[in-house]
């Protein structure tokens, strides 16, 4: 009865585990626990990606959340599931910092040279002045209690405080940065964010029919909304905190709703 | 609220007595992280779960998270028996989270009795259970909870309402863990001998299966809806 007790993973693919499952990975045929392999192969052919959701235990992967298990080849085609990644589709409101996530923080503090970052975890994020594109000790970024920002993860662990930065590795701002002046932020659950970040998403696209706006998503499950008037602002805002529930067809039956207006 | 319904009815055989129909109802409360409302017969218990959050510097623990449970009776104040429920229910969490992967977090479970009508700490690590899920913590296993009670002729009844249980010689609450049915937590009330101890966690592991399976069904479900 209890079905998912060491079951194939290419078998659970698109199918719910629960916490407590064990997924067995197919054995390689080279593997071989005694030997070391000397050689020019670098990292070898099939390496496992271990996913949000998985970790690993001695006979494979045990499931700690519960959800639709995902999995993705490596490179290109190639037979089995010998590399890749396998992580598991959960939905969740709380927010944990990943390394190279990109967030919404606001402004708590400003202490000395860093500034504390509220990013919905359990942590406050810390982020120095020096972290924006152009800053330098004379020229500082205009930044006050308060404000928005948009920032990627650069050091995030559970062990560490974690450590905000508005610069990618080439020194560009690449759209991070303070947000400006009026809109809306406002908070989804996670699952909704992921959908939203999905290439050619059709929520998106259904919006911007609509009324011309400005959009920031934060992994964090934070929203900002920026629209001409402010009732179109609340508008957007309403439809996209509905998206959670409402099923395609509903979705545009409002939309059409509304732009018959 | 996107709230997800379900209901399970399963007859156990060999003992002579079936679980109470039970549903479970999960994310029905907006503002804590997870929450679940679960249903054993007249039993009621909703729980809110928020975490991992930020901890008091007396309270954090460094090298896991610090699990806080309170349970509010349905009418009156918290006494004693609810302080020793709590300290069971957080045990039996804890075994199952890792709370290595969080440390100097602080996870908060708040139940409410909605109604009690017998198997009470059951529902409790039930409903639990489903919120630890709902809330998306990492667990290493799922459990359940299941009361038996023994009457005065030495029947064993499984899921007893409150007249049975206070008829009863002894109520007995195990917690089952998923991966291999092993025993995390055992409470009893009343004396029973050893004999019949071992008859109750018998027929307590083979009505988890059903417990479990409902878990299952219900989660496959809204799953499937998103």
């Amino acid at each position: 009865m209890a079905a998912g007790r060491g079951e194939a993973a290419e078998a659970c693919v698109g199918r719910v585990v629960l916490p407590g499952d064990v997924l067995l990975l197919p054995a390689r045929p080279d593997e071989d626990g005694e030997r070391l392999r000397l050689g020019a192969g670098a990292a070898p052919r099939g390496r496992l990606l271990c996913g949000p959701g998985l970790r690993r235990c001695g006979a494979g992967l045990l499931v700690t959340k519960c959800g639709l298990l995902r999995h993705r080849q490596a490179g290109g085609g190639g037979g089995g599931a010998a590399g890749g990644a396998y992580w598991v589709d959960s939905q969740q409101k709380r927010y944990v910092p990943v390394k190279g996530d990109h967030v919404i923080g606001i402004v708590t503090a400003k202490a000395g040279d860093v500034f504390k970052l509220d990013v919905g975890g359990s942590e406050q994020a810390s982020l120095s002045y020096l972290a924006f594109e152009g800053a330098t000790k004379r020229n500082r970024p205009n930044v006050q209690v308060g404000d928005l920002i948009y920032g990627q993860f650069l050091v995030a662990n559970k062990d560490m405080e974690p450590e905000m930065v508005c610069i990618d590795s080439s020194g560009r701002s690449s759209g991070m940065g303070i947000i400006g002046q009026d809109g809306f932020l406002f908070k989804v659950s996670l699952g909704l964010i992921r959908k939203l970040l999905a290439p050619k998403c059709e929520i998106i696209q259904e919006l911007s029919q609509l009324y011309p706006f400005e959009l920031v998503l934060g992994m964090n499950g934070r929203i900002w909304v920026k629209a001409k008037t402010v009732q179109q602002t609340l508008i957007i805002v309403n439809i996209l905190e509905a998206c959670e529930y409402m099923t395609a067809e509903q979705r545009k039956q409002a939309l059409a709703k509304l732009s018959g207006n | 609220m996107a709230a997800t319904q379900e209901e399970g009815k399963m007859a156990t055989e060999g003992v002579g007595c079936c679980l109470r129909p039970f549903s479970c109802e999960q994310g029905l409360l907006s503002r804590p992280d997870g929450s679940a409302a679960f249903l054993q017969g007249d039993t009621s218990v909703l729980v809110g779960l928020y975490g991992p959050a930020e901890v008091k510097v007396s309270k954090e623990l460094p090298d896991r998270a610090a699990l806080e449970v309170l349970l509010r009776p349905k009418v009156g104040l918290p006494g004693v028996i609810e302080r020793s429920r709590e300290q069971l229910l957080r045990q039996t969490c804890e075994a199952v989270l890792l709370g290595v992967l969080h440390p100097r977090t602080a996870i908060t479970l708040v139940l409410q009795v909605l109604s009690d009508a017998g198997s009470l700490l059951s529902c409790c690590l039930n409903a639990a259970c489903m919120g630890m899920l709902d809330a998306g913590l990492p667990l290493s296993s799922l459990f359940c909870g299941v009361t038996c009670a023994i009457d005065p002729n030495g029947i064993i009844i499984l899921d007893p309402t409150t007249q049975q249980e206070q008829e009863a010689r002894a109520v007995l609450t195990f917690a089952i863990d998923s991966t291999e049915k092993k025993v995390l937590t055992a409470t009893t009330k009343g004396s029973c001998s050893v004999v019949e101890m071992q008859q109750c966690l018998a027929a307590a592991q083979h009505a988890a299966d059903t417990i479990f399976q409902f878990y299952r069904d219900s989660i496959q479900r809204r799953y499937s809806k998103s």
